[in-house]
Parts: C-alpha cells; structure tokens; sequence
C-alpha cells in the first residue's frame, strides 16, 4: 500500500456540489458512447423537422396568419416537442441505474443523493441543447428565417432551457416509479404523446373540437410553443411567457423535491 | 471514543416484507481485523442482513453499530468506514474500469490526484491494467467481479462486505478471488462475507456463522463446525470382490460402509493429506489394485442436516 490516501476537505454544500458534478460527466459519457442515443440526438431532430415541414406544409399553409410560412411557425412547435420527447431519456436512465446493483454501491457510498439525479437530469439538458440547436440549423437551411433580435433570442434560450429542466424533472419521477424501461417508455409515451400532440405546436387550435380547443389552449405545451414562436415571430407574446415561467417553476417546485424523497425511498424499505 | 473490540454488532435484527419474516431476531459480532461467513442456503436471509448492515435497508426492529456508530441515525459516518460488493458487480458498464475507480473514489471524497493514484495501484493489484481502458461491459464475469471488488476498496475501508464474491465463478476466477480476500485481511481489514459454500467459509473465514430461516443456528470456527457436520469421506474402488474383503480387514474399523456389487468401500478420514497416503501405502503393500479414488467433503447440505435434523429445503440445487 504504497498511495497515502487524501480525502477532500471541503465544506459539505460544495463537496455535495462536486457529487452532482462526477454524476453529471458520467451521464455525459454515457450519451457519447451509447451510439443509438448519439443517433437519436442528431438525426431525430433533423428526421422531424423535415418530414412535418414537407408533409404538413402545403395542408396546414392556409390556416396560417398571412404571410407566416409553416416551417416559421412549425419551428416553435417542433422544438418544443424534441424537447419533451427527449426527457424520456431522463426516465429511462434513472430507471436502468435502479434496476441494476450500481444503485447500492452509490447508495453505500457517502455521497449527496441528490447527485444520481442531478447527474441524469442535466446531462440530458445539455443534449437537447445540442438538438435544439442542429434543429435550428436544419431549419435556416431548409428556410427557416426569424427577424427576431438578440434579446428575444436570449429570452427564448431561457424559456427552453427552464421548460426542458422542469420537464426532465417530471420524468425523473416516472423513471424512479416505472418498474421496468418498458414502463417507462409507455407512461412517458401515454402523458407526452396527448401534450405534445393536442396543442398548438404543429396546427393552430381554432379547428379543433370546442373540448380539445380548450385542452389545447390551456395545457403547458401550448404556452410554451406560444411563448417561443411569438419571440421568434416577432408578434405580441400575450401572457404565454409568464404563464411559461408559472408552469415551469411549479412543475420544478412540485417535481425536484418528490423525485428526490422518492429516490431515497426507493429500495429501502 | 475507545474503540471497541467489535467492530460490527448487530443485536435482535428483525426484517419483515408483509407476512414474509425474513429475519427472526438475529444477532452478530464481528471482531477487529478478523472475517466471519454468514453460510447459509438461498432465502436464509444473508443478503438482507449485509443490505441492513451497510445502510441501504431499514430495519424493522433491533439495533446495528457499525464502529460504534448507528445504521439508523448516522448512516453518513457509517458510509465513510464501509466499503460494499453486492452480488450483482456493480460497476458502470459503459465507463471503463479505470474510470469507474476514479469516480467511486471522488464518491467517497479522494482528490483527484489520490483517487487517480488508487486507482492504478487497484488496477495492478488486480490483474486489470490491461483491460483497464476498456468499457467494462467487454469484461468477463470474473474481471467484473475483480474490478468490483477493486471499487469498494478504492477508499480502503476498514470494513468491507462481500455478499457471495464468487457465486457464478469458474473455479479459476474463484480461486483467485479467494487469493485477494485473504490478503486484505492480512492487511487488518474486517470481512464480513456471505456464502453458500462451506468450503469457501472454511477456506478464509475466521469464525462461521450458519443462518436459516432468518436466524443463527450455529456458529463457532470452521473446525468447530466441521466436527459436528461430520469427518471428511473416502471412497475407494477394487477390482474384485476378493479385494473388498482383504480391505476389510486391512482397514478394520476406519471401513463404514461398504458396496459389494462395485466393489468399493466408504472410509471416515481426520487428516486428507496423512490418511489418505497411509490408506494407498497400507493396500500398496497388499499388492491390491485400486480402480478409483474419490474424497467426499461435507457439504452445505451435510451442516444443515446435522444442525437441523432436516434437509435445507431452500437450497438451490442449480446454484450449491
């Protein structure tokens, strides 16, 4: 035993800081060498982008505000979709790290708890950063134009990266919950799939049904994809930003501390 | 605080899922720098005891100090003198071995510099310099396991918790598994292992404790154990019927069982190495031919027969 063994000695808050921060740059590897996850960071945005521009397009073109083409109005909706698809990838992970014996030895160990979600939840921020922005490439290629300027695209920078936090925290719930990956990719898909679906985020609500029209008008999605399409647009964003910022908050507010007593709870009973 | 010459003390552990009594008041020591085996079948309640014992369950009832310290309400300082290898390896499969070190280490407080130090000395001391930058889903059950119990030592704990370190070894991976077990406890470091194989307990365990049923039913050293189980057993196979009883009565009172049809003849052994050799000499001398030659050890099952009075029911035949 030749290594004389140092130990940090730092106050608690910060080593705690240090955990979510290891955690963190494990998740990320985890991303960069799960080859399917890479795919799916890259071309899924691309794939969508394209496909709901050329597809939907000449369709949806005449129920649009006059002089907005759909790929300007789309592009609001569709990132905001990548981004709550992509907090799946939250649950899933959070899900596998508790089936597996690794769990223990964190749970063994005397780190911060917080950290394994931490870790999960902001290395999942940082690649829906990255699909956001090959998706905000795709579209200037393809023609995607916004007059907007550098404020309105620092506020929407902030609305997207709140919204996706708060979002990945929810999902952080589901994936301690879930029992199995296969739970998780069904109530993920059953509670994001109608959100992302029944709102404003591909088509204008005013031809929906009277009941889906006040769904659609009301729920989270919607004052997001509002929010943002109306910084990129240009036009009046309404209460959309603050009920964005209301939504956001609340979700976090509720979500971070019950998927963290949750995760604690978990397995040791 | 005058520490105290145990260093593991669990009084009355009670542990129930539903009407499922795992654990039935259950009480344990271990002494400084000494391994004991917790032996017993599937169910017995080995693993719920080591998940008690290292914080990651909640007990229902009695009380666990860990370096004087207490499961329950200071979790925290127990994590800092423990270190876990559960059944299931317990490493991240997409990082590489070298990095799961470093990470566990940074987890149990190292700088960097001593986490990345420690980790190539557990790499060496373990046979993984080689595989050491490789994703460790590439590696065999037996590295995993080596590089598993690598992780918890990163911090070197001064007690470690082995649940079934070889269980679903090759006997190679096991053997050497054993070899780095006995070192660490030559370096003072206290063991508590689960197991389902006497041998293992008897091999490296200071003192044994066998559990059924979520309670101790005996305990006491491997010889100790042993002499109430039973003697080792010698079997032995001849030619001819003529040889079978020229060996009874070379061998007298040694021979407890005999087989005419196979011509072999069951021997009760004290010493493997010395009787067995003297028995060979003794028929040697005779001129009498053996055909085969086989030493019966006693089993998990032989202990819990002999401490039960009955076959252990849960004992998975697949696994033992």
């Amino acid at each position: 035993m030749a290594t004389q063994l140092i130990f940090e000695q730092k106050p608690k808050f910060i080593l705690d800081l240090q955990d979510s921060l290891i955690m963190i740059r494990r998740s990320c590897t985890h991303i960069i060498r799960n080859a399917d996850q890479l795919l799916g960071t890259f071309f899924q945005p691309i794939m969508f982008l394209v496909l709901f521009a050329t597809v939907f397009g000449g369709a949806i073109k005449g129920s649009l505000p006059p002089g907005v083409s759909y790929l300007d109005f789309l592009m609001a909706g569709i990132i905001v979709q990548t981004a709550s698809f992509g907090s799946t990838t939250t649950a899933i992970a959070v899900c596998n790290d508790l089936q597996k014996g690794i769990i223990d030895r964190f749970r063994s160990l005397p780190m911060s708890n917080l950290a394994v979600l931490n870790g999960h939840v902001i290395s999942d921020l940082l690649r829906n950063t990255i699909s956001t922005l090959v998706m905000i490439v795709t579209g200037l290629v393809i023609g995607f134009r916004s007059h907007s300027g550098g404020l309105a695209w620092l506020e929407i920078t902030g609305i997207l990266l709140l919204f996706t936090l708060s979002f990945s925290w929810l999902a952080a719930i589901v994936g301690v919950v879930a029992k199995s990956v296969e739970a998780v990719q069904w109530l993920t898909f059953i509670i994001i799939f109608p959100l992302t679906f029944a709102s404003s985020a591909f088509v204008p609500t005013e031809s929906m049904t009277p009941v889906l029209k006040a769904f659609a008008t009301h729920q989270p999605i919607t004052q997001v994809v509002e929010a943002v399409r109306a910084l990129m647009l240009g036009t009046p964003i309404g209460n959309y930003g603050w009920n964005t910022l209301a939504w956001s908050l609340g979700i976090l507010v509720v979500s971070v501390p019950l998927a963290s007593w949750l995760f604690s709870r978990k397995g040791t009973k | 605080m005058t520490k105290s010459q145990y260093v593991i003390e669990a009084k009355g552990l009670v542990k129930s899922y539903g009407d499922n009594h795992v654990l039935k008041g259950l009480d344990l020591k271990v002494e400084r720098g000494t391994m004991l085996a917790l032996l017993g079948p599937n169910g017995a309640g080995k693993t719920t005891t080591i998940r008690i014992l290292s914080t990651l369950l909640e007990l229902d009832g009695g009380s666990v100090e860990i370096e004087g310290y207490d499961v329950s309400t200071q979790a925290d300082k127990v994590r800092n003198v423990i270190g876990l290898t559960g059944q299931s390896a317990a490493v991240d499969e997409l990082l590489t071995g070298r990095e799961n070190l470093v990470m566990m280490g940074r987890l149990y407080r190292l700088t960097k510099e001593s986490a990345t130090a420690r980790a190539q000395e557990l790499l060496e001391d373990f046979d993984l310099t080689e595989a050491a930058d490789r994703p460790t889903k590439t590696y065999s059950g037996g590295m995993r396991r080596r590089l598993d119990l690598a992780v918890s030592l990163i911090a070197t704990p001064p007690i470690i918790f082995l649940d079934e370190p070889t269980t679903g070894l090759d006997p190679r991976s096991r053997l050497a598994m054993w070899g780095i077990i006995k070192k660490l406890v030559e370096k003072g470091t206290t063991i508590l292992l689960t197991t389902q194989y006497l041998e293992e307990a008897d091999q490296l365990a200071d003192r044994i404790v066998v559990i059924d049923g979520g309670k101790v039913i005996a305990e006491g050293t491997a010889t100790e154990l042993k002499s109430r189980v039973g003697k080792d057993r010698l079997e032995i196979s001849f030619g001819s019927a003529e040889h079978l009883t020229v060996v009874k009565q070379l061998l007298g009172k040694a021979v407890v069982d005999t087989n005419d049809k196979e011509y072999s003849a069951t021997l009760v052994i004290d010493d493997i190495n010395q009787d067995v050799k003297e028995v060979l000499d003794k028929l040697a001398k005779e001129k009498i031919a053996v055909t085969s030659l086989e030493v019966h050890k006693p089993t998990l099952d032989d202990v819990f027969l002999s401490l039960t009075g009955k076959q252990a029911a849960t004992t998975n035949a697949e696994e033992a």
